[in-house]
């Protein structure tokens, strides 16, 4: 089944050969994947996907891959957990935390856009894969070029997080710390993606790299029964996650998966130190001033976001709204939600957390409604921003009467 | 004042396949108005209707985005380096 168009041209629908290009000629708009939805109506359905594996290519026919899947055979289909806990301690009926903080293999939702991105680079007939990347994405590039025996060549900001560089390093790519932020090694990146021939991911293969997002949308609506929810909060760097996110869900109500109207709104979380794309809603503007990242969510770092107006347009097409954190609520996000749920997500996890909490308690978010909080990385990667946070624990010496003492101070501290 | 003009890929069918041209100009928009001159056509794929830079495109003189300097009035001197960048996705 012939089931992809080429690309096409978001802003002004010029259409082009299926190739690793981004980026319209005419009027320098993003290049889209273009799908024949007529031809998959009725041939996908829930029951072909749900006989299909345990993994974001159950989604295959809706993504942008060919042949076989080359890397990534056990990226997604992640839980989508009731957080009944965080529930009742925000007051509200209904929330669930879609957790990609724990994808295979690099522990975050990177590895959905990676592994389509390095099979399409395979497609294409590249050796050489790259990225530039603000932590997650450049794990997952490295990560999936070892297991697809590419060379790989990683482009970072010299002040990320070490364990990020060293979650990289492990897989023996190429990793090029370069002195600047995450907007200055994208400014470089793209002059390189010109003179280079190499799969740049997230550069010349966007196209087919943001696509991988979706599967992560197409999982809520499935886990949740192929129903939407009511609301989907999302953080946003670049943008793209939550313009894919509401991509699958109109997808899936093209294609007929989808029971009723849905009525989903959509919600960007973005740290203070960085939102231009909150900015953007509070501000009700489609123009987007870029910002200097000031911010411990590093992952969101990105202060010229390529899709912030598509992102812009997500939340107000839905319905939606946008809400900031600043770096101390990021922390209490991330704390908020291990001791209720008992999971460990990195910043932007905090940040997603922390904005669902002030968008319920602003009532912007009604608490008897359903909710998805999407948090889409591990705390492992970033322990640093939580070290002057939680230094609280007993040293003694090993005998019980050292215990007794201890847990009697404990006592009488919290009493 | 001769200024160092890199052109990216999707504009090079314009520029006759060059990835750097000198230009002048001692603003980023007199600068335009000399790329219109010596490559006819560029002019359009830079800006919109109204003459406002295109949304997704980024310029930047010496590695500043123009939009933390003066945008298209931004002023140009000898020896400037000036790249033109389409928007690229997160990471």
């Amino acid at each position: 089944m012939e089931k992809l168009n080429g690309l096409r041209c978001r802003e002004c629908g010029r259409h082009y050969e299926a190739a690793p290009i981004h980026v319209c000629e005419f009027c320098f708009g993003p290049l889209e994947v273009d799908y024949r939805y007529d031809a998959l109506k009725g041939v996908i359905t829930r029951k072909s996907i749900e006989a299909g594996p345990p993994s974001m290519w159950r989604y295959k026919e809706l993504l942008p891959v060919d042949g076989d899947v080359a890397v990534g055979h056990h990226v997604g289909f992640t839980p989508l957990i009731r957080a009944q806990n965080l529930a009742d301690e925000l007051g509200c009926r209904e929330i669930w935390v879609k957790n990609d903080s724990v994808c295979h293999p690099t522990w975050s939702f990177k590895d959905r856009v990676v592994s389509v991105a390095v099979t399409k680079a395979r497609e294409f007939g590249f050796d050489t894969v790259a990225c530039a990347s603000t932590g997650n994405l450049a794990n997952s590039v490295a990560a999936h070029a070892a297991e697809g025996r590419l060379k790989s060549y990683i482009f970072i900001p010299a002040d990320l997080e070490q364990g990020k560089v060293l979650a990289t390093l492990v897989y023996s790519p190429t990793l090029v710390a370069v002195h600047g932020t995450y907007d200055e090694v994208n400014r470089l990146c793209s002059e390189i993606a010109d003179k280079y021939r190499w799969a740049f991911v997230n550069v010349n293969f966007r196209p087919y790299y943001s696509e991988g997002s979706k599967s992560y949308g197409f999982e809520i609506v499935e886990q949740l029964g192929w129903k939407t929810p009511g609301h989907i909060v999302v953080p946003c760097a670049g943008g793209s996650l939550i313009t894919k996110i509401w991509k699958a869900i109109k997808e899936l109500k093209t294609l007929g998966l989808i029971d009723g109207e849905h009525g989903t709104k959509m919600y960007a979380a973005q740290a203070e130190g960085c939102g231009p794309i909150v900015t953007m809603i509070k501000n009700d503007t489609d123009q987007l001033v870029p910002v200097r990242p000031n911010t411990i969510a590093k992952s969101l770092a990105i202060g010229n976001p390529a899709d912030g107006y598509y992102a812009y347009k997500v939340a107000k097409e839905s319905g939606g709204s946008g809400e900031h954190a600043t770096d101390e609520e990021i922390v209490e996000g991330m704390l908020l939600l291990a001791r209720t749920e008992g999971i460990f997500t990195e910043t932007a996890g905090g940040v997603t957390v922390a904005a669902a909490k002030k968008l319920i308690e602003r009532g912007v978010i009604p608490r008897d409604e359903s909710i998805v909080i999407c948090v889409t990385g591990n705390g492992l990667k970033t322990p640093d921003s939580l070290q002057e946070r939680l230094d609280a624990h007993v040293k003694i010496k090993p005998s019980l009467s050292a215990f007794d003492r201890a847990l009697a101070d404990l006592k009488s501290q919290t009493s | 004042m001769p200024v160092l003009v890199r052109i990216p890929t999707p504009l090079r069918a314009i520029t006759k396949g060059s990835a750097e041209i000198q230009a002048k100009g001692d603003t980023v928009d007199s600068l335009i108005g000399d790329l219109e001159r010596q490559y006819p056509g560029l002019k359009d794929r830079l800006l919109d209707e109204s003459g406002e830079l295109r949304r997704f495109i980024n310029i930047y003189v010496n590695q500043e985005d123009i939009r933390f300097l003066q945008a298209k009035k931004t002023a140009l001197k000898d020896g400037d380096e000036v790249s033109i960048v389409p928007a690229i996705a997160g990471g």
